[in-house]
């Protein structure tokens, strides 16, 4: 059953070939077998995966079934759920039992798929190798030697793993795209303010967005059916209707328009990730695409508009973290003053605190101007570069990172290093556009993801030339060594 | 810009965020890549172009000043580290 895809699992629900506790127990059964291997969930919610299991096939029996109803999924861990241990990876939230759900979490319990648990990310959804973790690195199920990817490095590789069909993540400037590359698996980041964000415990949040991880786009499709859409609840969330995401999934592709920006194949691209693109690029030909070359001219300005916005907004929205309201305390506080500063330094991990201090220094009087207002300026020549692109084609192609997965350890001492690798991926969230990765080869037996970018709020172009590739080729249905 | 060892501990205080003397120097050192890094944004001519905060340039929404919420003061200081009578607990803060 942890073979087939949502879509199958959906209509074999559907005909009574099995249950949702049946398929549930056996999404269970994997994840307790093979996990410790992969540590991908921080939390597993067996019992009530199976209560909400067993409620499915009630509705089920009662003729009121949708598409997800009794499909199993799991969470990343900065979703709130109520009830359950909601921890951001992070020591200072190792106690936190959300009062609330998050809006995705409870699209989804309306869909009636069954939670069957909170994934292993980054601290705070701060990271690209899932190393920050408070609970352990999660490994690579293509090679227990190699990262992930992050932040949303438990929910790739829990989906890469066959643990779970599906699973939410949340993309700042890669967390989705970048872990699906590096897991082989397809991950889809929204626009900004299609998915709600609240419930969602914020990083930056003018660049944060929720959005699925599945093995192929026709099941991400199912998933965004149920995430997307206008809350009340989030201010930034748009009011616009909602499409069936899986409507246009078949349209041909004859006479699609890909944009190849050429600032994405230089001599900083792994030369074996440039061959599998090309030829994937090769493949859309056949299918009827036309390519040309494009420029989005401040690329390489991404990097640094990224890490001072991002840094700047986790400052002001971790400040949170007090010690007062929820999460760590330290013991015997000696003053109010004391209180704040001993929670934190125990409760934050290094790259957390390496991130509070460079955005609150950026925030800081005298410097306000030169960084983050410099960056909101630089971040809208970016925006500008980005729909002038896309006034010449439909959708932008490139890698979605410059390696493939890298060794655990090999960056960790490096924080410089792993930021550059996060070239591709962070500009769409300063544009705002939406982003997904998928399949398309491997190098050094480790997988790599081609990244599609469009026009806002154009996921369902996204879905329908991935879904075309995924139906012509064979990369998605490739599963690591073990994972029979 | 040279960053020093009491920028970072200026910043630190700031965020209410307790450092640890051994690792001052270690944030030192990252405070001023990110920072070098940051710096390469300024040979970009942005004269001009307006800050942008929101990808569709939206403003916030408002709402209809109406009670939504009902009161929930218990559900949620269940996850306290200290309460009493319905308040938070802190240390005293006014002798």
């Amino acid at each position: 059953m942890h073979n087939k895809t949502i879509a199958e699992l959906s209509q074999g629900l559907a005909n009574g070939e099995f249950s949702s506790v049946e398929l549930t127990q056996a999404h269970l059964d994997r994840i307790k077998r093979l996990d410790p291997k992969y540590n991908s969930f921080i939390t597993v919610t067996e019992d009530a995966a199976l209560a909400s299991a067993q409620q499915a096939d009630a509705q089920r029996a009662a003729g009121d079934a949708g598409d997800l109803t009794g499909i199993p999924i799991a969470q990343k861990d900065l979703f709130c759920t109520e009830g359950v241990r909601t921890t951001c990876a992070s020591k200072i939230l190792d106690n936190f039992i959300a009062p609330y759900d998050a809006t995705i979490v409870t699209k989804f319990n309306e869909a009636g798929t069954v939670c069957v648990g909170k994934t292993n990310m980054d601290e705070f959804a701060m990271g690209s190798s899932n190393e920050n973790s408070a609970y352990g690195a999660v490994k690579n199920p293509w090679d227990t030697n190699a990262v992930p990817g992050g932040s949303s490095g438990g929910s790739a590789a829990a989906v890469a793993a066959r643990l779970v069909p599906g699973s939410t993540g949340s993309d700042t400037g890669g967390s989705i795209r970048q872990p699906a590359a590096l897991c082989g698996v397809t991950g889809l980041k929204p626009t900004y303010g299609r998915v709600s964000r609240w419930g969602m415990i914020a990083y930056a949040s003018s660049l944060d967005q929720a959005g699925p991880f599945a093995r192929t786009a026709e099941d991400c499709a199912y998933m965004l059916n149920a995430m997307a859409g206008f809350d009340g609840k989030d201010s930034t969330s748009i009011d616009r209707a909602v499409p069936d995401y899986r409507a246009n999934l078949n349209n041909s592709l004859q006479g699609l328009r890909i944009g190849l920006p050429k600032e994405y194949f230089t001599d900083s691209l792994d030369a074996g990730v440039q061959q599998v693109i090309q030829n994937a690029i090769r493949e859309y030909e056949k299918l009827g695409a036309t390519v040309k070359e494009i420029s989005l001219p401040r690329s390489e300005l991404a990097i640094p508009a990224y890490y001072v916005i991002a840094p700047a907004e986790a400052s002001s929205n971790l400040s949170r973290f007090d010690g007062v309201r929820f999460g760590h305390r330290c013991d015997d506080p000696e003053d109010l003053l004391d209180l704040y500063k001993r929670s934190r330094a125990e409760g934050f991990g290094r790259e957390v605190k390496r991130r509070i201090i460079a955005g609150t220094y950026a925030l800081s009087e005298g410097y306000y101007d030169a960084y983050y207002l410099k960056a909101q300026r630089l971040r809208r020549m970016i925006k500008n570069d980005f729909v002038a692109a896309l006034n010449e084609v439909d959708v932008i192609m490139g890698p979605t990172t410059p390696t493939p997965a890298f060794n655990i350890g090999e960056k960790s001492g490096d924080p410089m290093s792993m930021y550059l690798g996060d070239i591709y991926t962070i500009s769409a969230n300063l544009a705002g556009i939406p982003g997904i990765s998928i399949p398309c080869g491997f190098v050094n037996d480790r997988p790599v993801g081609l990244q599609i970018m469009g026009n806002y709020f154009e996921e369902s172009r996204l879905l329908n030339a991935a879904h075309q590739y995924q139906l012509h080729t064979d990369w998605h249905q490739q599963a690591p060594a073990g994972i029979e | 810009m040279s960053i020093e060892r009491n920028d970072v501990l200026n910043a630190a205080h700031l965020a209410r965020l307790g450092i640890d003397d051994r690792d001052i120097e270690d944030f030192t050192q990252d405070l001023t890549n990110i920072i070098s890094l940051a710096d390469q944004m300024q040979a970009v001519d942005t004269t001009g172009i307006e800050p942008m905060a929101h990808p569709m340039d939206a403003t916030q929404r408002l709402r209809a000043d109406q009670i939504t919420e009902s009161n929930q003061r218990d559900h949620f200081q269940k996850i306290a580290p200290a309460t009493e009578d319905g308040l938070y607990l802190v240390p005293r803060v006014i002798d």
